[in-house]
């Protein structure tokens, strides 16, 4: 088990490392190999939120899709929903599991990525950038000061992962 | 170490949609873990994974003249049909219940095979294969999954019997397992029956979860067990889901 998680991380890794010289934020590469990107926030479901203004972007981190394996199916909520800051919006479905998606942020949904309805592994592919979830229209901004900065959240998933 | 806690509720003949709603119940209201065993249910019924497409999966106009329930559930996973003789075990843990387990899908899923492995234990040359349970190479049970930030859930439904006439109301699924190689579903699947009597079945099971628990059995008139829950996503479908063309996408499902 533990040489299978290696190995897909390693895989993930190099996808990243070959993608880095085409994307324009910056990473940085933990020790897990999954990718954490500069310039975005975190919560501790391994939800990412980047601030753009009047509305935030939100998907799940490259470490969450690593752990979900093949994600085939996507639930998102309409929009004009509200979200609560660590309360589920959504689901996706991987390797016969459904597995909850929690807002980082509380707000109003304005915007849901319909991509995903036909390609989910997007999730996969471009966790940061074409895998996003959902845009929300933010309703406390000092939230994003509770959520983790990229060498936490990094740091977070190293010790939850040597935990088990 | 003194084990962790777990409810033990066992229950006889109860409707799987009830189940289902009992199941998300607990999983979404309760901080305590769970083991609940249904022996059968009392109508035949078709039960799909959330992302479930009736017209990919079912043979719809036979579905609609028998007039058999379809039930689109919470967990993920693929479709079964199940009866009185089908038992059903579920897991329902805080996510740090097992000590050293990480909660995600593949973890949940290697748990569950070692304690089946127990159930049976070298019965019929049972195995995990591609997260399926197999005896002699066929299929008699399957793993699906709920998985929240705090909780998880893992059920199976075990073909203890089944009647080949209900297996024609599903379709060979576009995507299968390897070891599948093509089979229709009576050369894919088993009978339990055919290797171990459904109390043997049911009382190890229970052994084997106190290997990882200390089970307390809880009444099945327990208020708890009783209580509606408005929130289910587990749901019938109607007829005009079921009679919709294909167009319809579950994929682009939104949450009510």
């Amino acid at each position: 088990m533990a040489l299978r998680i290696w190995a897909s991380s390693t895989a993930n890794a190099l996808k990243i490392s070959a993608k880095s010289t085409s994307v324009s934020p910056a990473f940085s590469l933990s020790r897990c190999f999954s990718s954490v990107l500069e310039g975005l926030k975190y919560g501790k479901s391994h939800e990412w939120v980047k601030h753009d203004g009047p509305v935030a972007l939100i998907g799940i981190t490259d470490h969450a899709q690593d752990h979900l394996g093949e994600v085939v199916f996507v639930e998102l909520p309409e929009p004009g929903k509200s979200v609560a800051q660590g309360e589920s919006f959504g689901a996706v479905e991987s390797v016969k599991a459904t597995s909850d998606v929690n807002s980082p942020i509380s707000g109003e949904v304005v915007e849901v990525n319909t991509k995903l309805s036909e390609t989910p592994g997007l999730i996969n592919t471009s966790p940061y950038e074409d895998g996003w979830m959902i845009k929300v229209k933010p309703s406390n901004a000092a939230e994003l000061e509770t959520l983790l900065n990229p060498k936490d959240y990094t740091k977070f998933c190293e010790e939850e992962d040597a935990a088990h | 170490m003194r084990l962790p806690l777990m409810n033990l509720v066992k229950l006889n003949g109860m409707s799987i949609l009830r189940q289902l709603h009992l199941e998300e119940k607990l999983m979404r209201t309760s901080s305590e873990n769970w083991c609940i065993i249904n022996d059968g249910t009392i109508k035949p019924t078709i039960v799909m994974g959330i992302s479930g497409k009736p017209q990919e999966l079912l043979e719809t106009e036979s579905v609609l003249r028998d007039e058999i329930p379809v039930i689109r559930r919470m967990s993920g996973g693929g479709t079964v049909i199940v009866d009185q003789d089908t038992v059903f075990v579920t897991f329902i843990c805080n996510k740090d219940a097992v000590p050293g387990l990480k909660p995600d899908p593949q973890r949940i899923i290697h748990w569950a095979g070692h304690l089946y492995e127990k159930v049976f234990n070298g019965i019929g040359n049972f195995s995990v294969c591609e997260n399926d349970y197999v005896l002699g190479g066929r299929k008699f049970g399957g793993n699906a999954l709920s998985i929240t930030s705090k909780r998880w859930l893992q059920h199976t439904s075990f073909l203890w019997d089944y009647k080949k006439s209900n297996m024609s109301y599903l379709k060979l699924p576009q995507k299968a397992p390897n070891y599948r190689q093509g089979r229709s579903h009576l050369d894919f699947i088993c009978r339990m029956k055919d290797y171990i009597s459904r109390p043997d079945f049911i009382d190890e099971t229970i052994r084997a979860a106190e290997s990882h628990f200390r089970l307390t059995p809880l009444n099945q008139e327990d208020n708890l067990l009783n209580q509606q829950y408005e929130h289910s996503r587990s749901r019938l479908l109607t007829i005009d889901e079921l009679e919709e063309a294909p167009v319809y996408n579950p994929a682009v499902a939104t949450r009510v």
